[in-house]
Protein backbone atom coordinates (compact mmCIF):
# COMPACT_ATOMS: atom_id res chain seq x y z
CA UNK A 1 0.00 0.00 0.00
CA UNK A 2 1.38 3.31 -1.09
CA UNK A 3 1.39 5.74 1.49
CA UNK A 4 3.04 9.12 1.81
CA UNK A 5 5.35 8.83 4.49
CA UNK A 6 8.31 5.93 4.19
CA UNK A 7 9.96 5.63 7.39
CA UNK A 8 12.73 4.62 5.45
CA UNK A 9 13.16 8.19 3.70
CA UNK A 10 14.46 9.54 7.36
CA UNK A 11 18.35 7.60 6.14
CA UNK A 12 17.97 8.93 3.07
CA UNK A 13 17.53 12.45 4.08
CA UNK A 14 21.27 13.33 3.10
CA UNK A 15 20.21 12.64 -0.52
CA UNK A 16 18.18 16.15 -0.74
CA UNK A 17 22.11 17.55 -2.17
CA UNK A 18 21.65 15.22 -4.87
CA UNK A 19 19.84 18.83 -6.12
CA UNK A 20 21.33 21.28 -4.46
CA UNK A 21 24.64 20.30 -2.59
CA UNK A 22 25.56 23.87 -1.60
CA UNK A 23 22.21 24.30 0.60
CA UNK A 24 22.11 21.32 2.00
CA UNK A 25 25.61 21.48 2.97
CA UNK A 26 24.68 24.49 4.60
CA UNK A 27 21.80 23.19 6.34
CA UNK A 28 23.61 19.98 7.86
CA UNK A 29 26.42 22.28 9.11
CA UNK A 30 24.04 24.12 10.82
CA UNK A 31 21.49 21.25 12.02
CA UNK A 32 24.84 19.71 13.70
CA UNK A 33 25.90 22.85 15.31
CA UNK A 34 21.95 23.44 16.93
CA UNK A 35 22.15 20.11 18.46
CA UNK A 36 26.16 20.63 20.20
CA UNK A 37 26.53 21.28 23.54
CA UNK A 38 26.35 24.43 24.74
CA UNK A 39 24.57 26.44 27.19
CA UNK A 40 21.83 23.67 26.86
CA UNK A 41 23.41 19.90 26.94
CA UNK A 42 22.46 17.64 24.11
CA UNK A 43 19.67 15.80 26.34
CA UNK A 44 18.18 19.16 26.63
CA UNK A 45 18.33 19.94 23.28
CA UNK A 46 16.93 16.34 22.35
CA UNK A 47 13.88 16.45 24.51
CA UNK A 48 13.34 19.71 23.01
CA UNK A 49 13.95 18.41 19.47
CA UNK A 50 11.17 15.73 20.45
CA UNK A 51 8.39 18.36 21.77
CA UNK A 52 9.05 20.25 18.66
CA UNK A 53 8.31 17.38 16.66
CA UNK A 54 5.04 16.48 18.11
CA UNK A 55 4.23 19.98 17.07
CA UNK A 56 5.03 20.32 13.98
CA UNK A 57 3.58 16.66 13.78
CA UNK A 58 7.20 15.27 12.01
CA UNK A 59 6.74 11.71 11.57
CA UNK A 60 10.54 11.23 10.64
CA UNK A 61 11.59 13.85 13.80
CA UNK A 62 9.34 12.04 16.00
CA UNK A 63 11.47 8.47 15.36
CA UNK A 64 14.15 10.16 15.30
CA UNK A 65 14.61 12.18 18.52
CA UNK A 66 12.37 9.24 20.54
CA UNK A 67 15.27 6.85 19.33
CA UNK A 68 17.92 9.22 20.20
CA UNK A 69 16.77 9.86 23.86
CA UNK A 70 16.13 5.60 24.58
CA UNK A 71 19.79 5.98 23.57
CA UNK A 72 20.74 8.77 25.91
CA UNK A 73 19.18 6.98 28.51
CA UNK A 74 15.66 9.14 29.39
CA UNK A 75 12.88 7.81 30.63
CA UNK A 76 9.41 7.34 29.27
CA UNK A 77 8.03 10.12 31.75
CA UNK A 78 10.77 12.32 30.58
CA UNK A 79 9.69 11.76 26.71
CA UNK A 80 6.10 12.00 27.61
CA UNK A 81 6.20 15.18 29.67
CA UNK A 82 8.19 16.89 26.57
CA UNK A 83 5.18 15.75 24.54
CA UNK A 84 2.69 17.33 26.71
CA UNK A 85 4.68 20.20 26.81
CA UNK A 86 4.14 20.71 22.58
CA UNK A 87 1.04 19.98 23.20
CA UNK A 88 -0.05 22.39 26.01
CA UNK A 89 2.07 25.12 23.94
CA UNK A 90 -0.28 23.69 20.40
CA UNK A 91 -3.46 24.01 22.36
CA UNK A 92 -2.86 27.49 24.19
CA UNK A 93 -1.86 28.65 21.28
CA UNK A 94 -5.02 27.92 19.73
CA UNK A 95 -6.95 28.71 22.99
CA UNK A 96 -5.66 32.09 23.77
CA UNK A 97 -7.09 32.99 19.84
CA UNK A 98 -10.37 32.89 21.93
CA UNK A 99 -9.42 36.48 22.86
CA UNK A 100 -9.41 37.79 19.69
CA UNK A 101 -12.73 35.57 18.72
CA UNK A 102 -14.44 37.50 21.92
CA UNK A 103 -12.77 40.66 21.38
CA UNK A 104 -14.54 40.60 17.91
CA UNK A 105 -17.84 38.71 19.21
CA UNK A 106 -18.00 41.60 21.26
CA UNK A 107 -17.73 44.31 18.90
CA UNK A 108 -20.22 42.97 16.36
CA UNK A 109 -22.86 42.56 19.51
CA UNK A 110 -25.14 44.46 20.68
CA UNK B 1 9.54 -6.02 24.75
CA UNK B 2 8.37 -9.00 26.52
CA UNK B 3 8.64 -9.40 30.27
CA UNK B 4 11.32 -11.96 31.71
CA UNK B 5 10.77 -15.31 31.88
CA UNK B 6 11.22 -17.92 34.98
CA UNK B 7 12.72 -20.25 32.19
CA UNK B 8 15.10 -20.63 29.54
CA UNK B 9 14.01 -21.01 26.53
CA UNK B 10 15.76 -23.81 26.05
CA UNK B 11 13.52 -25.65 28.24
CA UNK B 12 10.74 -24.51 26.46
CA UNK B 13 9.66 -23.08 22.86
CA UNK B 14 12.13 -20.26 22.54
CA UNK B 15 13.22 -19.81 18.64
CA UNK B 16 16.63 -18.64 18.71
CA UNK B 17 18.14 -20.91 21.81
CA UNK B 18 18.64 -23.68 18.84
CA UNK B 19 22.37 -22.15 17.69
CA UNK B 20 21.49 -23.21 13.85
CA UNK B 21 18.33 -21.49 13.96
CA UNK B 22 19.86 -18.77 14.57
CA UNK B 23 23.20 -18.95 12.60
CA UNK B 24 20.72 -19.95 9.39
CA UNK B 25 18.63 -16.92 10.19
CA UNK B 26 21.33 -14.62 10.49
CA UNK B 27 22.70 -16.13 7.07
CA UNK B 28 19.49 -16.11 4.96
CA UNK B 29 18.88 -13.04 2.64
CA UNK B 30 19.08 -10.04 2.34
CA UNK B 31 21.85 -10.93 3.64
CA UNK B 32 24.33 -11.26 0.52
CA UNK B 33 23.28 -8.67 -1.31
CA UNK B 34 25.32 -5.59 -1.68
CA UNK B 35 23.18 -3.32 0.99
CA UNK B 36 23.87 -6.66 3.68
CA UNK B 37 27.06 -8.19 3.03
CA UNK B 38 28.31 -11.11 4.83
CA UNK B 39 30.10 -10.10 7.81
CA UNK B 40 33.09 -11.76 6.18
CA UNK B 41 33.06 -9.46 2.96
CA UNK B 42 33.66 -6.76 5.64
CA UNK B 43 36.41 -7.52 7.49
CA UNK B 44 37.92 -8.85 4.02
CA UNK B 45 37.66 -5.22 2.67
CA UNK B 46 39.01 -3.94 5.35
CA UNK B 47 41.83 -6.14 4.89
CA UNK B 48 40.97 -7.97 8.17
CA UNK B 49 40.36 -11.63 6.59
CA UNK B 50 41.19 -13.30 8.08
CA UNK B 51 40.83 -12.37 11.72
CA UNK B 52 43.61 -13.99 13.58
CA UNK B 53 44.52 -13.24 17.32
CA UNK B 54 47.36 -10.92 18.68
CA UNK B 55 47.68 -12.72 21.75
CA UNK B 56 45.67 -14.35 25.18
CA UNK B 57 45.38 -11.25 27.30
CA UNK B 58 42.01 -11.94 28.84
CA UNK B 59 40.79 -15.50 29.83
CA UNK B 60 36.93 -15.94 30.17
CA UNK B 61 35.57 -18.50 31.51
CA UNK B 62 31.56 -19.37 31.76
CA UNK B 63 31.23 -21.38 34.72
CA UNK B 64 27.45 -22.01 34.01
CA UNK B 65 24.48 -21.11 32.89
CA UNK B 66 22.37 -21.31 35.87
CA UNK B 67 21.32 -17.83 37.20
CA UNK B 68 18.37 -16.31 38.98
CA UNK B 69 17.33 -13.74 36.55
CA UNK B 70 15.96 -14.75 33.35
CA UNK B 71 16.58 -11.82 31.37
CA UNK B 72 14.54 -11.02 28.26
CA UNK B 73 17.92 -9.90 26.39
CA UNK B 74 20.31 -12.58 27.75
CA UNK B 75 22.62 -13.84 25.11
CA UNK B 76 23.40 -17.27 26.89
CA UNK B 77 19.69 -17.88 27.91
CA UNK B 78 20.63 -18.54 31.20
CA UNK B 79 17.96 -19.40 34.04
CA UNK B 80 17.03 -21.30 37.40
CA UNK B 81 16.45 -24.24 35.59
CA UNK B 82 19.79 -24.57 33.41
CA UNK B 83 21.87 -27.70 34.33
CA UNK B 84 24.86 -26.53 32.89
CA UNK B 85 27.69 -26.33 35.64
CA UNK B 86 31.48 -26.48 35.37
CA UNK B 87 32.91 -28.93 36.86
CA UNK B 88 36.14 -29.26 39.65
CA UNK B 89 37.93 -30.81 36.90
CA UNK B 90 37.40 -27.94 34.11
CA UNK B 91 38.28 -25.79 36.80
CA UNK B 92 41.68 -27.36 37.57
CA UNK B 93 42.53 -27.35 34.04
CA UNK B 94 41.71 -23.20 34.07
CA UNK B 95 44.57 -23.18 36.95
CA UNK B 96 46.66 -24.64 34.25
CA UNK B 97 46.19 -22.27 31.38
CA UNK B 98 46.43 -19.40 33.64
CA UNK B 99 49.64 -20.84 35.42
CA UNK B 100 51.16 -20.97 31.57
CA UNK B 101 49.08 -18.18 29.87
CA UNK B 102 49.35 -15.65 32.01
CA UNK B 103 46.89 -13.50 30.86
CA UNK B 104 46.33 -9.84 32.93
CA UNK B 105 42.57 -10.82 33.10
CA UNK B 106 40.56 -13.41 34.53
CA UNK B 107 36.74 -12.70 33.55
CA UNK B 108 34.25 -14.96 35.25
CA UNK B 109 30.92 -15.01 34.22
CA UNK B 110 27.74 -16.94 33.24
CA UNK B 111 24.92 -17.18 34.40
CA UNK B 112 25.34 -15.73 37.65
CA UNK B 113 28.80 -17.09 38.02
CA UNK B 114 28.47 -17.29 42.45
CA UNK B 115 25.92 -20.06 41.93
CA UNK B 116 28.34 -22.57 40.54
CA UNK B 117 29.42 -24.16 44.38
CA UNK B 118 33.14 -24.44 42.98
CA UNK B 119 32.92 -20.77 42.62
CA UNK B 120 34.67 -20.10 45.61
CA UNK B 121 37.25 -22.42 46.00
CA UNK B 122 38.70 -21.73 42.87
CA UNK B 123 38.76 -18.32 42.97
CA UNK B 124 40.73 -18.50 46.53
CA UNK B 125 43.03 -20.79 44.68
CA UNK B 126 43.34 -18.47 41.71
CA UNK B 127 44.44 -15.28 44.04
CA UNK B 128 46.51 -17.33 46.03
CA UNK B 129 48.31 -18.31 42.75
CA UNK B 130 48.35 -14.78 41.25
CA UNK B 131 48.07 -11.34 43.32
CA UNK B 132 45.69 -8.55 42.42
CA UNK B 133 48.39 -6.74 40.29
CA UNK B 134 49.38 -9.63 38.33
CA UNK B 135 45.87 -10.66 37.31
CA UNK B 136 42.51 -8.62 37.51
CA UNK B 137 40.06 -11.22 38.62
CA UNK B 138 36.64 -10.36 37.12
CA UNK B 139 33.26 -11.31 38.26
CA UNK B 140 30.62 -10.42 36.36
CA UNK B 141 27.82 -10.36 39.01
CA UNK B 142 24.03 -9.83 38.34
CA UNK B 143 23.99 -7.72 41.83
CA UNK B 144 20.34 -9.47 42.62
CA UNK B 145 21.91 -12.69 43.34
CA UNK B 146 24.06 -10.74 46.52
CA UNK B 147 20.42 -9.92 47.52
CA UNK B 148 19.36 -12.93 47.51
CA UNK B 149 20.68 -15.03 50.36
CA UNK B 150 22.86 -14.43 53.17
CA UNK B 151 25.06 -17.09 51.79
CA UNK B 152 25.10 -14.63 48.71
CA UNK B 153 25.43 -11.63 50.90
CA UNK B 154 28.51 -12.95 52.49
CA UNK B 155 29.91 -12.73 49.23
CA UNK B 156 30.30 -9.25 49.36
CA UNK B 157 33.18 -8.54 51.88
CA UNK B 158 35.24 -11.69 50.54
CA UNK B 159 35.04 -9.77 47.17
CA UNK B 160 36.31 -7.50 48.82
CA UNK B 161 38.79 -9.35 50.39
CA UNK B 162 39.84 -11.23 47.00
CA UNK B 163 40.42 -8.06 45.25
CA UNK B 164 37.61 -8.78 42.67
CA UNK B 165 36.87 -6.66 39.96
CA UNK B 166 33.21 -6.25 39.54
CA UNK B 167 30.72 -5.89 36.83
CA UNK B 168 27.73 -5.47 36.57
CA UNK B 169 24.92 -5.03 34.32
CA UNK B 170 22.17 -2.15 35.23
CA UNK B 171 20.79 -1.28 31.90
CA UNK B 172 19.06 2.05 33.14
CA UNK B 173 18.69 4.45 35.86
CA UNK B 174 15.19 3.90 35.55
CA UNK B 175 13.44 0.95 37.49
CA UNK B 176 10.52 0.22 35.02
CA UNK B 177 12.98 0.13 31.64
CA UNK B 178 15.56 -1.75 34.16
CA UNK B 179 12.96 -3.91 35.42
CA UNK B 180 11.58 -4.40 31.91
CA UNK B 181 14.49 -6.18 30.44
CA UNK B 182 15.81 -8.06 33.54
CA UNK B 183 12.70 -8.90 35.77
CA UNK B 184 10.58 -7.19 38.32
CA UNK B 185 12.47 -5.56 40.88
CA UNK B 186 15.89 -6.01 40.05
CA UNK B 187 16.18 -2.33 39.97
CA UNK B 188 15.82 -2.00 44.12
CA UNK B 189 17.83 -4.90 44.40
CA UNK B 190 20.46 -3.77 42.09
CA UNK B 191 20.29 -0.65 43.71
CA UNK B 192 20.55 -2.70 47.59
CA UNK B 193 23.24 -4.21 45.81
CA UNK B 194 25.60 -1.52 44.94
CA UNK B 195 24.83 0.16 48.07
CA UNK B 196 26.38 -2.90 49.75
CA UNK B 197 29.43 -3.09 47.67
CA UNK B 198 29.89 0.74 48.25
CA UNK B 199 29.78 -0.20 51.96
CA UNK B 200 32.96 -2.17 51.23
CA UNK B 201 34.65 0.40 49.66
CA UNK B 202 33.78 -0.78 46.26
CA UNK B 203 33.30 2.44 43.69
CA UNK B 204 35.41 4.46 45.56
CA UNK B 205 39.49 5.64 43.82
CA UNK B 206 40.85 5.25 46.99
CA UNK B 207 40.08 1.89 48.09
CA UNK B 208 41.12 0.58 44.58
CA UNK B 209 38.03 -1.92 44.45
CA UNK B 210 36.23 -1.18 41.37
CA UNK B 211 32.69 -1.87 40.52
CA UNK B 212 32.05 -0.96 36.94
CA UNK B 213 28.85 -0.98 35.43
CA UNK B 214 27.10 -2.07 32.68
CA UNK B 215 24.39 -0.33 29.88
CA UNK B 216 23.33 -2.02 27.28
CA UNK B 217 20.07 -0.74 25.30
CA UNK B 218 16.23 -1.72 26.56
CA UNK B 219 15.37 -2.05 23.47
CA UNK B 220 15.84 -2.65 19.37
CA UNK B 221 18.93 0.68 19.38
CA UNK B 222 22.55 1.35 20.03
CA UNK B 223 23.77 2.53 22.77
CA UNK B 224 24.64 6.27 22.84
CA UNK B 225 27.38 8.35 23.50
CA UNK B 226 29.54 6.03 26.73
CA UNK B 227 30.91 9.36 28.06
CA UNK B 228 27.54 10.92 28.29
CA UNK B 229 25.75 7.68 29.92
CA UNK B 230 28.41 7.83 32.04
CA UNK B 231 27.70 10.60 33.54
CA UNK B 232 24.17 10.58 33.63
CA UNK B 233 24.71 7.32 35.42
CA UNK B 234 26.77 8.53 38.13
CA UNK B 235 24.54 11.58 38.41
CA UNK B 236 21.20 9.91 39.27
CA UNK B 237 22.81 7.08 40.82
CA UNK B 238 24.66 9.69 43.30
CA UNK B 239 21.94 12.29 43.48
CA UNK B 240 18.86 9.53 44.33
CA UNK B 241 20.88 7.26 46.23
CA UNK B 242 23.71 8.37 47.15
CA UNK B 243 25.51 5.57 45.30
CA UNK B 244 29.24 5.50 43.56
CA UNK B 245 31.00 3.26 41.00
CA UNK B 246 33.80 3.51 39.08
CA UNK B 247 33.13 3.09 35.18
CA UNK B 248 29.98 2.57 32.72
CA UNK B 249 30.57 0.05 30.28
CA UNK B 250 28.65 0.21 27.11
CA UNK B 251 27.71 -2.73 25.16
CA UNK B 252 26.13 -3.46 21.90
CA UNK B 253 22.92 -6.11 22.03
CA UNK B 254 24.12 -8.88 19.77
CA UNK B 255 21.45 -10.86 17.37
CA UNK B 256 21.58 -14.02 19.15
CA UNK B 257 19.30 -15.91 21.41
CA UNK B 258 16.45 -14.40 23.40
CA UNK B 259 17.77 -10.12 22.09
CA UNK B 260 17.31 -12.31 18.44
CA UNK B 261 13.69 -13.51 19.39
CA UNK B 262 12.93 -9.83 20.51
CA UNK B 263 13.75 -8.05 17.45
CA UNK B 264 12.29 -10.26 15.10
CA UNK B 265 8.81 -10.74 17.22
CA UNK B 266 8.83 -6.76 17.80
CA UNK B 267 9.53 -6.32 13.75
CA UNK B 268 12.47 -4.33 14.38
CA UNK B 269 15.60 -7.36 13.37
CA UNK B 270 15.51 -5.45 9.44
CA UNK B 271 16.21 -2.12 10.88
CA UNK B 272 18.52 -3.48 13.88
CA UNK B 273 20.62 -5.22 11.36
CA UNK B 274 20.74 -2.35 9.00
CA UNK B 275 22.12 -0.27 11.74
CA UNK B 276 24.68 -2.44 12.87
CA UNK B 277 26.10 -2.92 9.15
CA UNK B 278 25.77 0.72 7.82
CA UNK B 279 27.64 1.22 11.20
CA UNK B 280 30.44 -0.98 10.41
CA UNK B 281 33.83 0.95 11.49
CA UNK B 282 37.01 -1.04 10.50
CA UNK B 283 38.99 0.71 13.63
CA UNK B 284 36.76 -1.29 15.57
CA UNK B 285 36.82 -4.23 13.78
CA UNK B 286 40.07 -4.30 14.27
CA UNK B 287 40.30 -3.74 18.05
CA UNK B 288 37.61 -6.40 18.71
CA UNK B 289 37.69 -8.56 21.77
CA UNK B 290 38.29 -11.89 20.34
CA UNK B 291 41.79 -10.77 19.26
CA UNK B 292 42.78 -11.08 22.55
CA UNK B 293 40.51 -13.47 24.24
CA UNK B 294 39.71 -16.74 25.13
CA UNK B 295 35.99 -17.88 25.71
CA UNK B 296 35.82 -21.48 28.04
CA UNK B 297 32.63 -22.79 28.11
CA UNK B 298 31.18 -24.55 31.41
CA UNK B 299 32.50 -28.15 29.85
CA UNK B 300 35.64 -26.89 28.83
CA UNK B 301 35.51 -26.58 25.15
CA UNK B 302 37.14 -23.33 23.82
CA UNK B 303 35.31 -20.35 21.88
CA UNK B 304 36.76 -17.12 19.85
CA UNK B 305 34.50 -15.39 22.61
CA UNK B 306 30.71 -15.62 24.48
CA UNK B 307 28.84 -15.07 21.80
CA UNK B 308 30.06 -18.34 19.71
CA UNK B 309 30.39 -19.85 22.78
CA UNK B 310 26.25 -19.96 22.84
CA UNK B 311 26.20 -20.37 18.54
CA UNK B 312 28.41 -24.22 19.20
CA UNK B 313 31.08 -22.18 16.82
CA UNK B 314 34.55 -23.94 18.43
CA UNK B 315 37.73 -22.45 17.46
CA UNK B 316 39.73 -23.43 14.57
CA UNK B 317 42.28 -25.18 16.41
CA UNK B 318 42.50 -29.13 16.83
CA UNK B 319 43.19 -28.18 20.61
CA UNK B 320 39.23 -27.19 21.01
CA UNK B 321 38.82 -28.40 25.03
CA UNK B 322 41.13 -26.48 28.02
CA UNK B 323 42.76 -30.16 28.77
CA UNK B 324 44.18 -29.64 25.05
CA UNK B 325 45.28 -26.33 25.64
CA UNK B 326 48.59 -24.93 24.90
CA UNK B 327 50.03 -21.53 23.51
CA UNK B 328 50.12 -22.59 19.67
CA UNK B 329 46.10 -22.32 20.10
CA UNK B 330 46.98 -18.49 19.30
CA UNK B 331 47.52 -19.38 15.61
CA UNK B 332 44.26 -19.85 14.74
CA UNK B 333 41.86 -18.32 12.41
CA UNK B 334 39.14 -16.80 14.32
CA UNK B 335 35.60 -17.74 13.84
CA UNK B 336 33.29 -14.82 12.39
CA UNK B 337 29.52 -15.21 11.32
CA UNK B 338 27.20 -12.28 10.68
CA UNK B 339 26.12 -11.57 14.73
CA UNK B 340 29.85 -10.34 14.62
CA UNK B 341 28.26 -6.96 13.36
CA UNK B 342 26.64 -6.14 16.88
CA UNK B 343 31.07 -5.85 17.71
CA UNK B 344 31.91 -3.72 15.45
CA UNK B 345 29.01 -1.06 15.53
CA UNK B 346 30.27 2.81 15.91
CA UNK B 347 32.31 3.07 18.38
CA UNK B 348 32.70 -0.81 18.73
CA UNK B 349 31.47 -3.27 21.59
CA UNK B 350 33.34 -5.42 23.68
CA UNK B 351 32.69 -7.14 27.67
CA UNK B 352 34.95 -4.20 28.48
CA UNK B 353 32.65 -1.23 26.52
CA UNK B 354 33.36 0.74 23.63
CA UNK B 355 36.49 -0.14 21.35
CA UNK B 356 37.40 3.37 19.66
Amino acid sequence: MKTYYDPKDLKRFGDIADWDEALAKKFFYWYGAAFEDGALTGREKALIALGVAHAIQCPYCIDAYTQDLLQRGESEEAMMEAVHVAGAIRGGASLVHGVQMMQKAKSLSM
Amino acid sequence: MSLPRSTSKRSGQGTFSDPQRTLEHLSAAPFGTSEWPHFEARLEEASLLPLRPTGLDILQVNVGYVCNQTCAHCHVDAGPDRKEIMSEETFAEVLRVLREARPTTLDLTGGAPEMNPGFKAFVETVRAEHPADALDIIVRSNLTILESHDRFKALVPWFAAQRIHVVSSLPSVHARQTDRQRGDGVFGASIRAIGALNAVGYGDPETGLVLDLVHNPTGAFLPGDAQALELRFKQELGDRFGLKFNQLLTITNLPISRYLDFLVASGNYEDYMETLIDAFNPAAASGVMCRNTLSVGWDGALYDCDFNQMLDLPIDHPQRHVSDWTAAAVERNIAVRNHCYGCTAGAGSSCSGTIV
